[in-house]
């Protein structure tokens, strides 16, 4: 049996440590040690992309990641976009553009986007449509999604 | 979907995580994007008692090119492989396959090294190896070994790679006439069939080719009845000629849910003459 390991990972700004059992996944240590249930499990196979957070400024599924793997790295989930009471662009899209319905995928497809319009800040349709494709929504059928990516990709290139 | 209890050591050498490799024989596992890895560790297929985290190591990092040989680091992502300007401009085969690897997050965590060395039948980079003839440097404990991608790939899963060796890059001469071509499953990405092609031309006439199917067989491995039909070959007029044996050449064929043997036969030959005139076209 391993012994547990100490962790520190910077998570939305905010440094954390823990001592960690070497197993335990990093959306696990995301949402049952820190409480931030904002990152979901969905599928727990890596193919779903709910669990989608930020590890060191790339889209990451973090059920595909032990939490000892991020030991000095930095984590940005849901929680850590929005500017206290002001939404996030991307959040903004996703509110104006009914983005979602029941909103389970939502924060991993927000997680994704982020990443998406940092390497792309003015995507086509297509280029949205591949870039989300490691995060599955079984309610919009995509279209408001990409609508509200398009959305905060106009609003981010005004700002 | 826990998977077994391990014990965890991040190296911070290369020469550290081949001692740690020697003290956990068998029990030991190189972890690095951990994207083949880790799945399976989830589902309780793979259990190793210790995991030694190379991903981070800066001496497994870097792409290169010189005098016309380009060199990758084993703990390379696919993302940046796809973002590369070198790979771009001098071999874009490469950075085009790692582009169409899975989805961004696969490719933000899964590097080139794991990929190689776990050989799933259906990953694209294999054939792209081979085609271009690259060189897998392996480092053990008895110094460095370089094989060649072609003898590299052995059988479903399985490389020339000893318990104690690490892969710590490939290199290959700079090809731009190359081009790779699948049929994915929609859902994964995997390559039910991907072919690629090197060519070798002189104006229209290809003088000779490499040719390397993944995802049809069992490993990746060379067409070599379409390298030879290839040679001396009118482009890209002659590719659909020179590809449609692809298929039957083949000894083993997977069959699954995504596709029967016979439909894998046929779609090596569709992907190879798509590949050949993509890899003809660039020229």
């Amino acid at each position: 049996m391993s012994e547990p390991v100490p962790i520190t990972i910077n998570v939305n700004g905010r440094k954390r440590s823990a001592m960690v059992e070497a197993r335990l996944l990093l959306v696990h240590f995301l949402r049952e040690s820190l409480n931030l249930t904002g990152t979901h499990v969905g599928c727990d196979t890596s193919q779903c992309g709910a669990c989608t957070v930020l590890l060191d400024g790339r889209s990451t599924k973090s059920c595909t990641v032990f939490a000892v793997q991020a030991d000095g790295s930095e984590v940005q989930t849901i929680e850590g976009l929005a500017d206290g009471d002001e939404l996030h662009p991307l959040q903004d899209g996703f509110w104006e553009e009914h983005g979602l319905q029941c909103g389970y995928c939502t924060p991993g497809m927000i997680m994704s986007a982020v990443n998406l319009l940092e390497d792309n800040p003015a995507p086509s349709e297509a280029e949205i449509r591949e870039g989300i494709s490691g995060n599955i929504c079984r309610c919009t059928g995509y279209q408001h999604i990409v609508n509200a990516i398009q959305h905060a990709a106009e609003r981010m290139a005004q700002s | 979907m826990i998977p077994t209890a391990f014990e965890y050591r991040r190296a911070g050498s290369v020469a550290e995580a081949l001692s740690l490799l020697q003290e956990g024989g068998p029990e030991a596992k190189l972890l690095a994007g951990g994207h083949s890895l880790i799945p399976m560790m989830k589902q309780r297929l793979a259990e190793p008692g210790l995991l030694i985290d190379i991903g981070g190591l800066d001496e497994l990092r870097g792409i290169q090119e010189d005098g016309g040989e380009i060199a990758i680091g084993a703990a390379m992502t696919h993302a940046e492989i796809a973002a590369s300007d070198v790979l771009r401009a001098q071999a874009p085969i490469v950075a085009e396959t790692a582009a169409n690897i899975g989805d961004a997050q696969v490719r933000n965590r899964g590097t080139i090294g794991g990929s190689l060395a776990h050989a799933d039948p259906g990953a694209d980079l294999p054939a792209v190896m081979v085609a271009l003839d690259a060189t897998i440097a392996l480092l053990g404990p008895n110094g460095e070994r370089k094989v060649q991608a072609e003898d590299f790939f052995q059988d479903i899963l399985t490389v020339d790679l000893a318990e104690d060796e690490i892969v710590t890059g490939v290199c290959f001469q700079a090809c731009r006439s190359a081009a790779y071509a699948k049929l994915e499953q929609r859902a994964s990405k995997f390559a039910l069939v991907g072919v690629a092609a090197a060519l070798s031309l002189d104006g229209g006439t290809c003088s000779s080719a490499r040719v390397a199917v993944t995802g049809a067989s069992s490993h990746a491995q060379r067409l070599s009845g379409v390298e030879g039909a290839l040679a001396g070959a009118s482009l890209p007029g002659g590719a659909a000629d020179a590809a449609s044996g692809a298929g039957d050449a083949l000894d083993f064929v997977n069959e699954d849910l995504h596709g029967s043997e016979e439909y894998r036969r046929a779609m090596t030959a569709v992907f190879a003459r798509r590949a050949i005139e993509a890899a003809a076209g660039r020229s």
